[in-house]
């Protein structure tokens, strides 16, 4: 038990300085933008339910420029429910929003587009249901080259 | 603002059965100027991007979205619906000058 903690301990403070050594390029521990209020905005504070909603970006994208996005709902939905929004946020980007799709009742929920990433980064979508629940999934995309300019 | 080409759109089916689905796909040509971006003597470029796309059937909303910067140039939609009656779908972009780029589709539902 002792062991082990002092293990741990030791491990963490040589994380730390790993991190401390890199500086700002220690990267997953800060957001570049407010993407978490943009979504709380979005579901007017409550908190989304993981899953059933499906994000699909490739992998990795060497070009940052245009990604391939393409998001749908496939969970649950009852009877004369349906899918109003979805909308997608990237935490690394100058800015978090990227795109908010709207449906309407003779819509198949799903969509795809092309989106410019900055950085390697998780790529999220929130779906809003016409009956005021809310659905999430995020999805990690490599980028090489970043493409939001500046 | 530069003349815009016509946009392209492509349906699945022109003509369906009730209940079926079409599958729209769209491409107009913008530069999606993201205004992050500085010319060669520093200065920020403006965000010139359209912010506003939407497909309407017989003046009814189908599907639409709001645009950001982080949408790439020339702005690619992909959507599918389920038309409940025969009609003309309209299809808009508006940019962020107000410049507004329609285009329509007659489809058949039997």
């Amino acid at each position: 038990m002792v062991r082990r903690l002092s293990r741990r301990e030791a491990l963490a403070a040589g994380v730390g300085a790993f991190a401390a050594g890199w500086g700002s390029a220690a990267r997953p521990a800060r957001a570049l933008n407010d993407y978490a209020d943009e979504v709380k905005k979005f579901t007017g504070g409550k908190t989304p339910v993981e899953g059933g909603v499906k994000l699909e970006l490739p992998e990795l994208a060497e070009n940052g420029n245009t990604v391939p996005l393409s998001v749908a709902v496939d969970g649950p939905t009852g009877e004369g429910i349906y899918v109003e929004e979805i909308l997608v946020v990237a935490p690394e980007n100058p800015n978090a929003r990227v795109i908010r799709f709207r449906f309407s009742s003779s819509s198949v929920p799903e969509a795809s587009t092309r989106i410019r990433l900055a950085a390697t980064q998780d790529v999220m979508a929130v779906a809003k249901l016409s009956d005021g629940t809310f659905f999430s999934a995020s999805r990690p995309i490599k980028v090489t080259i970043g493409g939001c300019g500046g | 603002m530069a003349e815009q080409a016509k946009p392209r759109i492509r349906l699945s089916k022109k003509e369906v059965r009730k209940g079926e689905t079409i599958d729209v796909k769209t491409l107009v040509s913008h530069i999606m100027e993201t205004g992050l971006r500085k010319d060669a003597s520093g200065k920020l470029i403006p965000r010139m991007i359209i912010n506003t796309f939407s497909c309407e059937l017989n003046g009814k909303f189908v599907f639409g979205c709001d645009l950001e910067s982080a949408v790439s140039a020339n702005p690619y939609f992909e959507f599918k619906f389920k038309p409940t009656e025969s009609g003309v779908l309209k299809f808009t972009w508006i940019d962020d000058a107000g410049a507004r780029t329609e285009a329509t589709e007659t489809i058949t539902v039997t």
